[in-house]
């Protein structure tokens, strides 16, 4: 069967849509089908509306995005109750080992990113993924900086990341590869992308699978939580009975 | 002798202006060479086989063993001379034959 591949991190000013266009239409040429760009939390359905109906333009599913990135567990707990219902995706940057213990274990939250080159700063270790594991959330690596940097900075980066890689694989916490790119020419065909993320030693096949079953199986997942026919986890309002 | 099988490679780059088949050449040999090092570089047996400037494509041909690898150092290629450029793989063959045949289709 062939796979849907997905971006879910295109960095975009949403506000510019030429910047949108310019982005998508060579996200549609390198053969994705759906996309996502963290929106600002002030953003409404209209505008998302919009933002899909730009992407449609170009035979691309558009996902929305939120990325928060709490000070401390309380702001992470607040931010989660006010905007879960309102985006498709949740993507916490974690910056604090309790955020980011906390983010792990949340089921509403999806994704899980940490700043690339604070190696201090990126928490992902068994106790991460024991807790990733239980809660659904998916490990976010972005392809940008193993473009853009170079050297020793590019050696440890890819140390950390085959790190990180082994132990969610370990844990069976799903991966996530996006590109992380605010240029057309960052952006890379999905079997390119897989091509990449072999050097820090993900397979190929499981390479495919994070930029097309992963991120795609998420995002269907959460349309069909947000849909309000939605109960719980396998249980959805059929008709209405009467009273 | 075990001969060895070779893999022909369509690419197609997108950059500002035109560049010279030299520097695209070499670009692609500090890319792999960055990665994989001297030993990696040694088995790739890179040699370009067609440049068009106008179309923006070229062919090159490598080893079939490093053809991974060779994919992998064309992706992270950002940079030709000061420009910003990206390299895509279209397609890949073993005779150029086929390789025209997969790219046209």
């Amino acid at each position: 069967m062939k796979r849907t591949f997905a971006d879910l991190h295109l960095r975009t000013n949403t506000t510019d849509l030429r910047q949108v266009a310019m982005l998508t239409a060579k996200a549609a040429e390198l053969g994705y089908k759906m996309v996502s760009t963290p929106l600002p939390p002030t953003m409404n359905l209209d505008e998302i509306r919009r933002l899909k109906a730009k992407c449609g333009e170009f035979g691309l599913d558009f996902a929305s995005r939120l990325d928060i990135r709490p000070r401390n567990q309380n702001e992470l707990l607040t931010q989660l109750r006010k905007m879960r219902r309102r985006f498709e995706i949740i993507c916490v940057l974690c910056e604090s080992k309790e955020t980011a213990r906390q983010a792990a274990k949340d089921r509403r939250v999806d994704l899980l990113s940490f700043p690339s080159l604070d190696y201090r700063r990126r928490f992902f270790d068994c106790a991460e993924a024991e807790l990733a594991k239980g809660g659904n959330a998916a490990l976010e690596i972005d392809t940008k900086p193993l473009l853009v940097l170079e050297g020793p900075q590019r050696v440890r980066f890819l140390s950390t990341l085959r790190r990180e890689v082994s132990i969610a694989l370990e844990f069976r916490v799903p991966v996530v590869i996006s590109s992380g790119a605010a240029e057309p020419l960052l952006l890379r065909k999905p079997m390119e992308t897989a091509m990449l993320t072999s050097l820090f030693g993900l397979q190929i096949s499981k390479a495919l699978d994070a930029i097309s079953t992963n991120p795609v199986g998420m995002v269907e997942r959460n349309r069909a939580k947000l849909k309000t026919d939605f109960v719980a986890p396998g249980i959805r309002q059929v008709k209405e009975g009467n009273r | 002798m075990k001969r060895i099988k070779r893999r022909y490679l369509l690419l197609e780059y997108e950059v500002d202006g035109a560049i010279e088949e030299h520097a695209f050449m070499a670009t692609i040999w500090a890319a792999f060479y960055k990665l994989y090092g001297e030993h990696g570089a040694s088995l790739a047996n890179l040699a370009p086989i067609n440049f068009d400037c106008g179309d923006k494509k070229a062919i090159i041909r490598t080893n079939l063993a490093v053809v991974d690898n060779i994919r992998t150092a064309i992706a992270s290629i950002t940079f030709l001379a000061g420009k910003p450029i990206a390299v895509h793989v279209t397609a890949v063959s073993g005779t150029i034959r086929g390789l025209i045949k997969k790219a046209l289709s």
